[in-house]
C-alpha cells in the first residue's frame, strides 16, 4: 500500500430508486487524512453517496474502493472487516435509546471488538471527555440530552473505536449557530487527533470551511466542481457560486411552484 | 383498453404480491440463520425473554380463565339439551389444550409483543439506529431479530401451558361453585380424558404462533419507511399479519395432527 493511492475512491457509482436517478455517475476520491467536505442541496444524492460507501445501499454500477479494495460486492464478514476501519456521525444522532449513553458511546468496543465492559466504559468516558462530556453524563439516557449534546454523545461514539474513516452526516444541522462551531471544532480535533480521513456532508457552508480541507459539490447525482476549500469562493462555476451565497437566483432551480 | 388496464392491475398486483412473498422468505432465511450462528447476545435474549413470557402472563392468564368460565357455562348449557352435562369437564378440558390456550394466547402475544416490538424496530429504522448498528460492525439481524425470534419461539409455550392449566381451572370453578359439580368427580373426568396428543399439540401450536408473531413484528419493523406514520403502519400490519398467520398456522396444524 502506497501512499499516494486514495483512501476512498468511487468511480462512475450510480443508484436508482425505481425511475428516480440519484446518483448519476459520481467520481470521487478522498486522500489518506484529508478531510473531504461534499455540499449540496436537499435530495442532491449526498446521503446514498455515504450509504453506499458504508454498504448500507448497494450500488448499481461503478466501482468503490477502499484502502484500494472494492466493496462494492462485499458480503458478510469480509464487509465487517471493512466497516472496522470506519466510525460514523449520524445526522440525527441514532442513539440507541434502549442503553445508557456511555453505553452507546461503548457499543462499538463491546460488540464490535469484544472488549470488556468495564474497559470499554473508561475509553468511553475518555473520549466523551474529548468532547466535553462529563461522567455524569454517561448515566443518563439519549433521550434525556438537548439535541447539542446527543449530537456530542454521537461524536464520541462515532471516533471511539479510533476508527481510520470518519463519516459526518449533517453534523450541525438543527444546532444554533454557536453549539454547530462547538461541533465544528470537535470535530476538527478529534479528526486531527486520530490521523483519521474524513468525509462529510453537508449544506452548512460555514461548516463546510471550517472542517474541509477540500471542497466537492455534488449536483443532479454528478460531482459537478472539486477544489482546495480556499478555493470555495473564486471556484469560477456558477453553481457552487449561487450555492454559498445562498440564493434563489442562479442555474440550480428549486422545484417550486412560483405564483 | 378497459380490459388491458385491469389486467395490468391485476398483473401488478401479482407481482407486488410476489415480490413481497419473496423478500419475507429471504428475511426468514437470514433471520433464522443468525440464530444459530454466533455471535449470540445471551443479555439480550434473557431481556426478551422476560419481555415475552413473564410481562406477557397476566394478559395471557386472564384471557384463558375468562374463556374457560364462559366455556363451562356454555357447554353446560348446550349439553343439558341432550342430557349430556357430564361432558363439561372433558369439553372444556381438551378444547383449552388444543384450541383455546394457543390461538387465544397466540393472538394475545400479538398484540402486545409483536406491536412491540414492530414499533421499537421500526423507530429504530426510521432514527437510522439500524443504519448504526451496521457501521458499528453489529448485524442487526444478530442483535435485535434473533434474540426476540428464539424468545418468541420458546416462551409462548410455555405461556400457553400456564394459559391452559388456568383455562382447565377456570372451567372448574364455574362447573363447581355455580353448575354444582362434585369437586373431585370433575378432577378425575378432566384428568381421565386429557391425553399427552393434546398437550403436545397445544405446545405445538405456541412454538409455531411465537415465531410467527415475532416474525411479523421484526418483518414489519425492519421494512417500515416514512417516520411516524410508518411504524404506525408496521405495527398494524405487524398485528394484522400475525393473527391471520395464527389463525391460517392453526387450521393447517390441527389438519396434520389429525390425518393420521
Amino acid at each position: 500500500m502506497n501512499d499516494t493511492q486514495p483512501k476512498i475512491s468511487l468511480k462512475d457509482v450510480r443508484k436508482s430508486f425505481g425511475s428516480k436517478v440519484v446518483l448519476d455517475g459520481v467520481d470521487l476520491e478522498v486522500g489518506r487524512a484529508e478531510s473531504l467536505v461534499v455540499i449540496g442541496g436537499s435530495g442532491t444524492g449526498k446521503s446514498v453517496t455515504l450509504k453506499c460507501i458504508l454498504g448500507l445501499l448497494r450500488p448499481d454500477a461503478g466501482t468503490i474502493m477502499v484502502d484500494g479494495e472494492d466493496v462494492t460486492r462485499m458480503r458478510g464478514a469480509e464487509r465487517e472487516r471493512v466497516l472496522n476501519k470506519f466510525g460514523m456521525l449520524f445526522q440525527g444522532a441514532a442513539l440507541f435509546d434502549s442503553l445508557l449513553v456511555w453505553e452507546n458511546v461503548a457499543f462499538g468496543l463491546i460488540q464490535g471488538q469484544g472488549m470488556r465492559r468495564g474497559a470499554a466504559k473508561e475509553v468511553a468516558l475518555e473520549k466523551m471527555a474529548q468532547v466535553g462530556l462529563g461522567a455524569e453524563v454517561g448515566e443518563l439516557g439519549p433521550a434525556e440530552l438537548s439535541g447539542g449534546m446527543q449530537k456530542r454523545v454521537a461524536l464520541a461514539r462515532a471516533i471511539a473505536t479510533d476508527p481510520e474513516i470518519i463519516f459526518f452526516d449533517e453534523p450541525t444541522t438543527g444546532l444554533d449557530p454557536i453549539m454547530a462551531d462547538v461541533i465544528n471544532d470537535l470535530i476538527v480535533n478529534s479528526v486531527r487527533s486520530l490521523g483519521a480521513t474524513a468525509l462529510s456532508i453537508t449544506h452548512d457552508i460555514a461548516s463546510a470551511r471550517k472542517i474541509a480541507d477540500r471542497v466537492a459539490m455534488i449536483h443532479g447525482g454528478k460531482i459537478i466542481w472539486t477544489g482546495p476549500v480556499g478555493d470555495l469562493d473564486n471556484s469560477g462555476n456558477p453553481y457552487v457560486d449561487q450555492f454559498i451565497r445562498g440564493s434563489a437566483e442562479g442555474p440550480i432551480q428549486m422545484e417550486v411552484l412560483r405564483p | 383498453m378497459m380490459i388491458i388496464d385491469f389486467l395490468a392491475r391485476i398483473g401488478r398486483l401479482f407481482i407486488g404480491f410476489l415480490g413481497t412473498a419473496g423478500r419475507l422468505s429471504i428475511f426468514t432465511g437470514v433471520a433464522v440463520s443468525h440464530c444459530f450462528r454466533p455471535p449470540f447476545f445471551p443479555r439480550l435474549l434473557l431481556q426478551q425473554m422476560i419481555s415475552i413470557g413473564y410481562y406477557s402472563l397476566p394478559v395471557v392468564g386472564l384471557t384463558t380463565l375468562f374463556t374457560g368460565m364462559a366455556l363451562g357455562l356454555q357447554i353446560f348449557e348446550g349439553s343439558s339439551r341432550f342430557n349430556a352435562e357430564g361432558s363439561v369437564a372433558w369439553i372444556v378440558a381438551i378444547g383449552m389444550t388444543r384450541e383455546l390456550a394457543p390461538v387465544l394466547g397466540g393472538l394475545m402475544v400479538a398484540g402486545r409483543v409483536g406491536a412491540a416490538m414492530a414499533a421499537e424496530i421500526g423507530t429504530m429504522r426510521v432514527t437510522e439506529q439500524i443504519d448504526a448498528l451496521t457501521t458499528l460492525s453489529t448485524n442487526p439481524f444478530k442483535y435485535l431479530i434473533a434474540p426476540r425470534l428464539i424468545a418468541g419461539t420458546t416462551m409462548v409455550p410455555f405461556l400457553v401451558l400456564i394459559g391452559m392449566i388456568i383455562g382447565i381451572l377456570g372451567g372448574y370453578l364455574v362447573a363447581v361453585n355455580i353448575l354444582g359439580f362434585n369437586s373431585a368427580g370433575y378432577i378425575q373426568n378432566t384428568w381421565d380424558i386429557l391425553e399427552t396428543v393434546d398437550i403436545v399439540t397445544g405446545i405445538v401450536k405456541a412454538g409455531v404462533f411465537g415465531f410467527l408473531v415475532t416474525l411479523m413484528g421484526c418483518y414489519h419493523g425492519y421494512y417500515s419507511r416514512g417516520g411516524a406514520q410508518g411504524v404506525g403502519a408496521a405495527t398494524t400490519n405487524a398485528v394484522v399479519t400475525a393473527s391471520i398467520l395464527i389463525l391460517t398456522a392453526n387450521l393447517v396444524i390441527t389438519q396434520l395432527f389429525f390425518s393420521n
